[in-house]
């Protein structure tokens, strides 16, 4: 079955997933479009990949029905999609450019064909010389690249790519970014999960947060940010005045330095009562949240925490 | 079903380059020798050893004109019944007979085995008690003969096509060694397939599998990739082995016919080798795919292998027992059923039950495989902390 007419790439309704008496996926519901990027949020443990592998039909849901690009047999629509899973691996003996070629031939590519491509793609990501040698005889990067191409060697209409930052330096991570992009500016759809909240808030769109086995927010990443008020940081030099009935009865000062959520008047009314109240203004600045912000409001602290542990583990911070 | 078998023909033509272009192939196309070779210096240090122990060789001391006799007796029936179905004899000169004589003489003479003295009529025996009764007979033949000096008989021969008794006999022997046959070569090559998952797990490419193509592709391309292996393997050895029969000059029309004749024969031989192949196979990929590492997979290996040798004991105890319910129930277990049917071509002309028996067998191979795969997906393809905490029981009962 092909039904490639949805304008959804992936629908998931009520989806459940239990291990062991455990509930890993809770009653998952999710809709992602097509042509966009989509970011899958949260942190070790969640759920992320249990998630992606009933999507892409790795394993089936005990309750619940989800759609691959309309099918609801995930696997045939395989010709379409490109998945790179969190666990990396490839044939050691393979060379580079058949490793390509054999990704490509899983997913439908004639295999001669994949080897052109599999060398040509070689040659553009600057990997050319290393075309003819065993996975391996190359460095972690190199492979990681390798797979990444074996991912893309079939020209998917959808990719699925799970942590695909973890493990790869600040410029791997930078050249993954461009590649992420330029996918999408191709019209093909890329959803990703990550820990990493920075790389979601650059990239995405929309994305969805999850925490122990559920969606608590999907929508678009302003929505997430527009959840939380702006705040304002402020350095006055007087600590009293009339003025201070324009800010929070509860906020109190370090120093004469003020932290508070915008009122929600808006910033002139604010900046008004500042100014005739005689706040003797030295500083003002109003930030708007973060996708971290919103990431704590929306998932709860605990959540946060063990998200934000996870990335530091990742940067190779033993503290964390 | 075609998009299975395109992506299952992906994994069998990958592993099987993989297999056939790696320096250890080399090595497995050299494993049969091994114990060839073994064997024939085993059996040959047997036989010598069979027959220093076999050549005794029995002292005569008897009248000059008696030994003669014996002597004679000795050749005349050496010639009817071969030359190792009698005691050497060697006669002692100048020896007096006496007991003490006899016993200085046996604990002198190493080669000697027994002495016998007295007369043609009345020989007498000497030795241990084991060999006195082993050779007693032998002697009170050579005597009876050397007393009746019987004239030589030349016996005329009639050779007719065959009897119905040689020939049940013979494809006997054809069953047996057919079924001999498919099971060394299961034995030796089925259980290869237990660790056949393992590269992909430690290299944690079964991902990449399972979210490309159907699980099934996966065990099937698996299965047939290493059937090939298997087939090239059994192609060299059976191309050398007949290539050293033909420079050694074996006697091709001494063999027994099998009851379907040999072009039939041999392609059964094949077609029931791949099914044996497939049946057990796609059992032990099911139960190797449960394995996590090779640590798993040895210790797997034991109990399957036992449990190998069941399944060739129930279809070796049922070549002489046609018709049987034992015999029966070997066709119809299905992995024992490759071997029985192929004792059964040896000795059953009917060609039909041989069509059925493949059916089923291929059908029991899909049911397998499909449960080795539901299997898996369910206990096996998880995720963080629930993929790793359970041991391998736990996984193969998914409890």
């Amino acid at each position: 079955m092909r039904a490639t007419q949805s304008e959804l790439a992936i629908e998931a309704r009520n989806i459940v997933k239990r291990f062991d008496g455990e509930t890993a996926v809770d009653g998952i519901n999710l809709t992602i479009g097509r042509g966009s990027i989509f970011g899958i949020l949260g942190p070790n443990g969640a759920g992320k990949t249990t998630t992606l592998r009933m999507l892409l039909g790795i394993i089936d849901p005990d309750e619940g029905e989800r759609f691959l690009l309309g099918s609801p047999d995930p696997i045939s629509m395989a010709h379409q999609v490109g998945y790179l899973p969190e666990e990396r691996g490839l044939y050691q003996s393979m060379k580079a450019y058949d490793a390509i070629a054999f990704m490509g031939a899983l997913r439908g590519l004639p295999l001669a064909e994949g080897r052109k491509r599999g060398r040509r793609m070689m040659e553009e990501h600057g990997l050319g010389d290393a075309a003819d040698k065993q996975i391996r005889q190359l460095s972690k990067g190199m492979a990681q690249t390798v797979q990444l191409l074996g991912t893309l060697v079939h020209e998917p209409d959808l990719i699925i790519l799970d942590e695909p930052f973890s493990g790869l330096d600040a410029l791997n991570q930078g050249k993954l970014e461009r590649l992420i992009r330029a996918q999408a500016d191709k019209g093909v759809t890329v959803i990703f999960s990550t820990h990493v909240i920075a790389h979601a808030e650059r990239l995405c769109e929309e994305i969805a947060i999850v925490a122990d086995g559920k969606i608590p927010f999907r929508g678009k990443v302003s929505a997430a940010r527009d959840r939380l008020r702006p705040q304002v940081h402020l350095e006055t030099r007087n600590l009293e005045g009339p003025w201070r009935s324009a800010i929070p009865p509860d906020c109190q000062p370090l120093g004469h330095n003020w932290h508070f959520t915008l009122p929600e008047t808006g910033v002139e009314p604010l900046l008004h009562a500042l100014v005739e109240g005689g706040a003797g203004i030295e500083s003002l600045s109003i930030e708007r949240p973060g996708l971290h912000d919103a990431f704590v409001q929306i998932a709860g602290e605990a959540v946060a925490r063990r998200m934000d542990a996870d990335a530091a583990e990742d940067d190779g911070d033993p503290a964390a | 079903m075609i998009e299975t078998i395109r992506a299952a023909f992906v994994i069998a033509r990958r592993d099987f380059t993989a297999i056939i272009f790696s320096k250890s192939f080399f090595f497995f196309l050299l494993g049969p020798l091994f114990p060839i070779g073994i064997a024939v210096a085993a059996g040959g240090l047997g036989a010598q050893v069979s027959q220093d122990i076999d050549s005794p060789v029995i002292g005569v001391a008897m009248s000059a004109a008696e030994s003669d006799r014996l002597l004679a007796a000795h050749a005349h029936l050496s010639g009817s019944l071969g030359t190792r179905a009698l005691p050497e004899l060697f006669v002692l000169d100048d020896f007096s007979g006496r007991e003490d004589d006899i016993i200085a003489t046996l604990h002198s003479e190493k080669s000697l085995t027994a002495i016998v003295t007295g007369s043609l009529a009345a020989p007498v025996l000497t030795g241990s008690e084991r060999d006195v009764q082993r050779w007693q007979g032998k002697i009170a033949l050579l005597a009876e003969t050397a007393l009746a000096q019987p004239a030589p008989v030349e016996i005329r021969t009639t050779f007719v096509e065959q009897t119905s008794s040689s020939s049940e006999r013979n494809q006997l022997l054809t069953a047996q060694a057919g079924q001999a046959i498919l099971i060394l070569l299961t034995m030796i090559l089925a259980g290869m397939v237990l660790s056949n998952l393992v590269e992909e797990k430690t290299n944690k490419i079964i991902e990449i599998l399972a979210a490309a193509i159907p699980m099934d592709a996966i065990f099937l391309g698996k299965l047939f990739a290493m059937l090939g292996m298997a087939l090239v393997g059994i192609t060299v050895w059976s191309t050398m082995g007949l290539s050293v029969a033909l420079l050694v000059g074996g006697n091709w029309a001494a063999l027994p016919s099998p009851a379907v004749g040999w072009p039939l024969f041999c392609l059964l031989l094949i077609l029931y080798f791949s099914m044996a192949y497939l049946l057990l196979g796609s059992l032990f990929l099911g139960i190797g795919a449960m394995a996590t590492t090779v640590r798993e997979v040895q210790t797997l290996s034991m109990p399957v292998t036992m449990g190998q040798l069941l399944v060739f004991f129930l279809a070796y105890s049922s070549i002489t027992k046609l018709g049987e319910p034992v015999e029966w129930f070997a066709v119809l277990f299905p992995f024992s059923s490759p071997f029985a049917m192929i004792a059964r071509a040896a000795q059953m002309d009917n060609i039909w039950q041989h069509g059925l028996a493949l059916v089923w067998q291929a059908v029991f191979t899909i049911i397998i495989i499909r449960f080795s795969v539901m299997l898996f997906r369910r206990n096996v393809m998880k995720s963080g902390q629930a993929a790793r905490k359970n041991g391998l029981l736990a996984r193969i009962t998914g409890k």
